[in-house]
């Protein structure tokens, strides 16, 4: 279990370290919202899910994509802009999709994935099947109106619905102190009619045991939703490959404790040095296919400006 | 002698059977499973098919779209119905950035196939926020289709169009609409997007109605034939996509084009069906144009200015005359106790 949690948090670290370091090249066409930092979240999360349940994800989820099984290759085409893309180049690093893995979208509009989440949570209980749906976002979708219209009807229909907030504590650079009176995630959620619980260390181990109890749940028929509110950081940039803490609106300080506490980190610590290389150099020779599966993929031709409107 | 249905009847057969056929048709909305049933277009349907697949919601039209489009992503065909147009505001973030560039924005990979009812309303003291019709708004945005239907025909073969289509359907009704009458056949037929239908012959001008302005370009055409004025009107029906052709040879063939809105004419539906009829024909035909509208203010309640912010047959036969003759003759026609607009009567 530790060597698959390993392998994924390393895997979408160096993706994205990768992401950063050609970004200055102007081959990526897209803006990036990197989760250099969050990465625990997104992979205890999917750990504890099957191949068949679905996420919705924010603009920040190329860790959410990876971490669910999302094609790596195509996720790196679709940031060059390239026909071979998850999306054809027409969606870029803001709405990143995998159907066959069940990523089933991103928005670059704060808080818009809630509902469809719950919707397609409402699909799969009329349709009987025993899937799970994960709804992931961030702190800042909590302020908007549709978090709570959500929850509420997840509720009021008791849904097989996660609710997953990756509280990061800024909304682009503003503090949720600056946003909220209470900071009371979890007391809103409670509210609208569901057990909610603040995870607060980034650990990865501990987000997946709780997922994983609360998949349990729902999959043995038990009412939905339930409700968690991970506490992360990040230390890139709100959008691009920096470091932001020279703007003032957060300190290096602040940042110091989530870095000594460094998910990534603490799981090498605990693996067998010898299998830990193999696992780094088989995700570097992965990465380093997938860039280069970018490289060679073509851009799209001028006649896919026009397909995907509507059925053809 | 053929079967005839009002206009709600048609909604709600056409749903109902819909329903029968397909198990993933849902309907959804504030208040579809209450005792008035959206003025009887849901009538039945939780009876017949159960709360699972037939809801009222809470008021949250925003998030409730928002599940429309998760529901539909998932394999189901939700129809989310709003009792007036005005509430769509609430919902525009899904329905724009959301159901219309799903397709588009994941690569053809993922379809939204919605529908939207929402009704316009008139009379009756509807005023400021039960009157609008927005679907232009709709119109401007690629990955949407609009229909407006006006008989109880196009109602009926439209909304099962729309629930059959793989891309989410603006479907708008006009509460005046509602009570028309007019043959609807039993069996289950499509009204195809993309194509208007010529409803009353003419050589001497082209009248363009839309919604519940098709009826009353249907009264000024009986006003203009006394004066000798021959209108050939076109129902677009389908508002996108919009059926160009049709209107085009006829203004071709007229040279006079005037199109009635059942909205302001401002970036309406009207602007848009004129400026295309213009690209099309010029060097080809010089085509006179008038566009009518509700009056560039908002709609109030009280009879008398209500009244003269909608075009009627009369308003609209006089600008049309003026069209056809050249200049302001000033004729308006007397008014004629059968054209006369079936009013509707509250509390609704």
């Amino acid at each position: 279990m530790i060597e698959r949690f390993y392998r994924s948090l390393y895997l979408i670290r160096r993706v994205e370290e990768e992401i950063a370091a050609v970004y200055p090249t102007d081959k990526i066409k897209s803006p990036v919202h990197l989760s250099i930092g969050q990465e625990a979240v997104s992979v205890g999360v999917c750990e504890a899910l099957g191949r068949d349940d679905v996420v919705f994800g924010t603009y920040r989820s190329h860790a959410l994509y990876l971490a669910k099984g999302g094609d790596l290759p195509k996720m790196i085409a679709e940031l060059y802009g390239k026909l071979d893309g998850c999306a054809k180049g027409k969606g870029g690093s803001m709405h990143l999709i995998d159907v066959a893995a069940r990523v089933m979208g991103a928005s670059a509009v704060v808080g818009t994935t809630i509902p469809q989440a719950v919707g397609f949570a409402y699909a799969l209980k009329l349709q009987r099947k025993d899937s799970v749906v994960v709804s992931v976002f961030g702190d800042g979708a909590v302020d908007e109106g549709v978090f709570h219209e959500s929850l509420n009807f997840a509720a009021l229909k008791s849904l097989p619905i996660i609710f997953v907030c990756e509280n990061n504590l800024y909304a682009i650079h503003t503090h949720q102190l600056q946003r909220q009176k209470l900071g009371n995630i979890c007391e809103r959620a409670r509210v609208h009619g569901m057990p909610a619980e603040q995870i607060p260390d980034n650990d990865v181990v501990r987000i997946y045991e709780k997922m994983n109890e609360a998949v349990g749940r729902l999959r043995s028929g038990q009412p939905g939703p339930f409700f968690f509110e991970c506490l992360t950081y990040r230390l890139k940039e709100h959008v691009g490959p920096n470091e932001d803490f020279q703007l003032g609106y957060r300190s290096r300080e602040e940042a110091e404790p989530w870095i000594r506490t460094d998910p990534i980190k603490q799981l090498s610590d605990r693996l067998d040095p010898q299998r830990r290389r193999e696992i780094e150099t088989a995700v570097e020779v992965e990465i380093r296919d997938a860039f280069a599966f970018a490289e060679r993929s073509p851009f799209p031709q001028a006649a896919e400006l026009y397909t995907d409107v509507f059925e053809a | 002698m053929k079967r005839e249905l009002s206009y709600v009847e048609a909604v709600r057969e056409a749903t109902d059977q819909e329903m029968a056929r397909d198990p993933s048709v849902i309907v959804f909305g504030l208040d579809v499973d209450d005792p008035k049933a959206i003025q009887g277009t849901t009538r039945g349907l939780l009876e017949k098919y159960g709360s699972e697949r037939v809801f009222g919601t809470p008021l949250s039209e925003d998030a409730m779209t928002g599940v429309a489009i998760g529901a539909a992503l998932a394999g189901l065909r939700p129809v989310h119905v709003h009792i007036r147009m005005d509430f769509l505001m609430l919902a525009m973030n899904q329905l724009i950035n959301i159901a219309a560039k799903s397709r588009y924005m994941y690569g053809g990979q993922v379809q939204v196939p919605m529908v939207v009812r929402s009704m316009i309303g008139k009379s009756w003291g509807q005023g400021a926020q039960h009157s609008q019709g927005l679907y232009s708004f709709f119109m401007h945005v690629p990955g949407l289709k609009v229909v407006a239907p006006t008989t109880p025909y196009d109602a009926k073969g439209c909304l099962v169009q729309a629930i059959r289509d793989n891309d989410p359907v603006m479907y708008v009704e006009h509460r005046i609409l509602h009570f028309q009458k007019s043959p609807v056949p039993e069996s289950l037929y499509t009204v195809a997007p993309g194509k208007a239908r010529i409803t009353a012959p003419g050589s001497d001008v082209t009248l363009v109605g839309i919604s519940h302005m098709q009826l009353e370009c249907l009264r000024a055409r009986i006003y203009l034939e006394s004066a000798g004025i021959k209108a050939e009107v076109i129902d677009p029906i389908w508002l996108s996509p919009l059926d160009i052709d049709t209107i085009a040879e006829s203004a071709r063939k007229t040279g006079r084009l005037c199109v009635v809105d059942n909205d302001w004419v401002t970036c309406g539906a009207s602007a848009e069906i004129i400026a295309l009829v213009v690209e099309r024909l010029q060097g080809i035909r010089p085509v006179l144009v008038r566009r009518m509208g509700f009056a560039p203010v908002t709609c109030p309640p009280t009879p008398p200015l209500e009244n003269l912010y909608y075009p009627n047959s009369r308003t609209i036969a006089a600008a049309v005359y003026d069209l056809v003759t050249g200049g302001e003759k000033g004729w308006r026609p007397e008014e004629s106790a059968e054209l006369q607009e079936i009013q509707f009567k509250g509390p609704f």
